[in-house]
């Protein structure tokens, strides 16, 4: 099967909706097929991978520690776009230090997150061959 | 007559909040819950906006929505009261009236 470029476009915050949770169980199983993956965070999408998040207050339940186990499934592309962090109030130290092992590398831990202009993430966006909107 | 607004879309998605703030008059509350809660936060494009109607109306927010999204309380806009879901029952019974901008 020939490798694509898949990117899971995530613009929604956690909870209020099922978006988030959603997009997540989908690009776990993505990843067991072994494609091209990569994540955007735009808009109000960046609120997904706040770290020190709680829902004890929601009685929901609270799936932010997913995402740090992205780097395991060799999910290592994940690109946050400035201007909505900055629309937001919010900065990289806002975010989870989400990372990955580099094989290559003696397993070095290196990080995920690459923090993109909206001008750098039209370029990403448009480089892939398959998108997910969620 | 004073009115409880509950808004649960977030500022920078959708224009109910928005909405919310140009229909409130004043001496009425707000309250943000669910996505709502992240309006609450100060430093963004739509702080000042929400101080404004700060000047003669009560803002709320739903502690535990804030802490789901990772926004801790100290990055609050001064002046938003916390409030837990006996808060929120309070804030319908103190009021006349109750209006859902969903």
């Amino acid at each position: 099967m020939a490798t694509k470029k898949f990117m899971y476009v995530n613009r929604k915050a956690p909870y209020g909706t099922v978006y988030a949770l959603e997009a997540l169980e989908v690009v776990l199983i993505a990843a067991a097929f072994e494609q091209d993956i990569s994540l955007a965070f735009i808009d109000d999408g960046v609120y997904q991978i706040t770290k020190e998040q709680s829902t004890d207050g929601i009685g929901m339940k609270n799936f932010s520690a997913t995402y740090k186990a992205l780097g395991d499934y060799d999910i290592n592309k994940i690109y946050v776009e400035k201007e909505s962090l900055d629309d937001r109030g919010l900065t990289a130290d806002d975010l989870m230090p989400l990372v990955w092992e580099d094989e290559d590398d003696d397993w070095a831990e290196k990080p995920s997150i690459k923090i993109v202009s909206r001008e750098e993430m039209a370029a990403v966006l448009a480089a892939q061959d398959v998108h997910y909107s969620f | 007559m004073a009115m409880l607004h509950i808004v649960n879309k977030s500022p920078f998605e959708r224009v109910a909040f928005k909405s919310c703030l140009d229909h409130a008059l004043a001496g009425d509350s707000i309250l943000m819950i669910e996505d709502a809660a992240v309006g609450a936060t100060d430093g963004t494009i739509f702080s000042e906006e929400l101080k404004a109607a700060m000047a003669d109306k009560s803002v709320y927010v739903l502690g535990g929505d804030l802490a789901a999204r990772g926004v801790s309380e100290d990055r609050m806009i001064d002046g938003i009261k916390v409030v837990d879901y006996a808060g929120f029952v309070n804030l319908t019974v103190e009021n006349d009236t109750t209006q859902s901008w969903v």
